[in-house]
């Protein structure tokens, strides 16, 4: 399969929406075919790459930190970049500025930047196929 | 003594994935931890949460692999056993979705949308969720 530029654009923000399931399992698809991707994390999707965010134990699953395991999603972004990087693609993922500012989420997971409605522009002009996933 | 409290759990699957539960059903077990004493009851999509069997596959992303996925019947089955919390299931919603009562966990009850009110009327507070 040839290579192609994908663009996403996210708006659902951490632990609120089923949806960014299903866009992480899209994105690792892509990765793991090698495809060059865009994201452009828009409003509450600004907080996917904030890199203080922090596991927790789960006292009323009565598990502890380790056992809990719990996800977090800048860990599934640092993730999702190292796929693509190990598959020949790339992801460049930018995180909306003014969202970021507005939430107080500017420190981000390494290989994300931040970003402007200009960048999913460019992406936009750029990409083969665009897949937008709003929050509903 | 607590106040007695009825929870209407209506939006399901909303962020299981990635909170490994559901966040209200979750809240109510810590709160029923804390002192509460709750009640919950399960309408629309989320009388799907008492069919026993079901699970996701934990997401993976890269190398990156969820571990400990969520399962919706072993929570409502901890909050039945464990925290005492009775879950009604509105037995309409179930029949709308094709849903046999033998699919269910063992523990819930079924009740009609007709006895909601007088079920309402046995709570100091009735939160819909």
């Amino acid at each position: 399969m040839p290579k192609k530029t994908l663009t996403f654009a996210l708006m659902d923000a951490p632990y609120e929406s089923a949806n960014l399931t299903t866009a992480f399992r899209i994105l690792d698809a892509a990765a793991r075919r090698g495809h060059d991707i865009n994201v452009f994390a828009y409003e509450g999707a600004a907080g996917l790459a904030f890199a203080p965010q922090t596991a927790h134990p789960n006292p009323v699953h009565g598990k502890n930190l380790a056992e809990e395991n719990h996800p977090t999603t800048k860990d599934q972004v640092a993730a999702l970049v190292a796929e693509a990087v190990r598959n020949g693609g790339k992801l460049d993922w930018v995180n909306c500025g003014m969202c970021v500012d507005e939430r107080g989420v500017n420190q981000f997971v390494p290989g994300t930047r931040r970003g402007s409605p200009a960048d999913f522009q460019a992406f936009t002009e750029a990409s083969d196929n665009i897949l937008v996933i709003p929050t509903k | 003594m607590a106040k007695k409290t009825l929870n209407i759990v209506e939006s399901a699957y909303r962020a299981v994935m990635e909170e490994q539960d559901d966040t209200i059903l979750w809240l109510l077990a810590a709160m029923q931890a804390a002192g509460g004493a709750h009640t919950a009851v399960l309408r629309g999509n989320a009388v799907n949460y008492a069919i026993a069997g079901q699970g996701a596959p934990g997401l993976s992303v890269g190398e990156w692999k969820q571990t400990q996925a969520p399962k919706m019947d072993r929570d409502i089955i901890d909050l039945v056993e464990n925290r005492k919390i009775p879950v009604y299931i509105v037995e309409e919603d179930l029949a709308e979705r094709g849903i046999g009562r033998d699919e269910l966990v063992p523990g819930v009850k079924l009740l009609s949308r007709k006895a909601l009110p007088a079920l309402f009327a046995e709570y100091e507070i009735v939160s819909h969720w």
